[in-house]
């Protein structure tokens, strides 16, 4: 990050990018957070930094519609159904489930193998590609001309895979 | 704006999630961390929408956020499920179809 602040261009939006900056490293530590926290409410609770770092994301992308939307699916209603599955099961509080060695080391080794290839092919392929920088946001009425258009059919499986899903979560859930 | 320094972001969300996945044994901490990839995932969907000017990036992104409400209701579910009939959520207890 800091060599991509080095080789700066002119049109360096300033703001933006120490927005950017300050977002992303409470996201990675949130993230890593959510993962290694013992206690299971605090990784919901770290959990919310980080979708709300991503809503921030996408309004720094112009995408202000998803941002709302991420705000108001994610933190407004999955966040609350983790707590309801974590309060549900009586999972543990605190410090009664510690990580194998071995699952550790094969999620660590494959998280930081992953983490070297992806990075190498990225600074490999996008290395010089830049957001336009008269980025504007984007227009929400374009973006429901284009679901409720090209994508109407996408759209509609989207709708009953959601309904599918309702259904079924009640039927596995169901006491009988 | 780079558009690598969305990209590398993401890709730190998604290997903290795979981590996540593969090391927590709590049934609730994976779901968790599957949110984590998924939302990686729309990171480089709305990066690279930007970047083209195309807007099916966001459209992709909408229906990711969609499917993921799915999952979490389905998957939490699940988890209701093991834990009435194991009184655990500790996923790697439930090895019923171990070979």
């Amino acid at each position: 990050m800091i060599a991509l602040l080095a080789e700066a261009s002119p049109s360096y939006a300033v703001p933006a990018n120490i927005a950017f900056g300050v977002i992303a490293v409470l996201m990675t530590f949130s993230a890593i957070r959510v993962v290694t926290a013992k206690n299971v409410v605090h990784s919901a609770a770290f959990l919310v930094v980080v979708l709300a770092g991503v809503a921030v994301n996408f309004i720094l992308l112009g995408a202000e519609f998803l941002a709302i939307t991420q705000v108001l699916v994610y933190i407004g209603a999955i966040v609350v159904l983790f707590l309801f599955g974590i309060m549900l099961t009586r999972a543990p509080m605190e410090g009664q489930e510690e990580v194998r060695k071995d699952n550790w080391l094969l999620g660590a080794g494959s998280g930081l193998v992953f983490f070297a290839l992806l990075a190498y092919a990225l600074w490999d392929g996008f290395g010089k590609d830049k957001i336009p920088a008269d980025l504007t946001p984007t227009d929400t009425g374009a973006l429901s001309d284009a679901v409720f258009g090209g994508y109407l059919i996408p759209f509609e499986v989207v709708s009953l895979l959601l309904l599918a899903a309702l259904v079924g979560a009640i039927v596995i859930a169901r006491r009988d | 704006m780079f558009l690598n320094q969305f990209l590398i972001l993401a890709a730190i969300l998604f290997c903290t999630g795979i981590y996540g996945v593969v090391a927590r044994r709590n049934g609730v901490m994976v779901l968790m961390s599957v949110e984590l990839i998924l939302n990686a995932v729309n990171i480089n969907l709305v990066a690279f929408s930007a970047m083209t000017g195309n807007l099916a990036g966001q459209v992709f992104a909408l229906f990711v956020i969609a499917v993921a409400a799915a999952e979490v209701g389905v998957g939490l579910a699940i988890v209701l499920a093991i834990f009435r009939n194991y009184r655990t959520v500790d996923i790697d207890e439930v090895d019923l179809m171990k070979g």
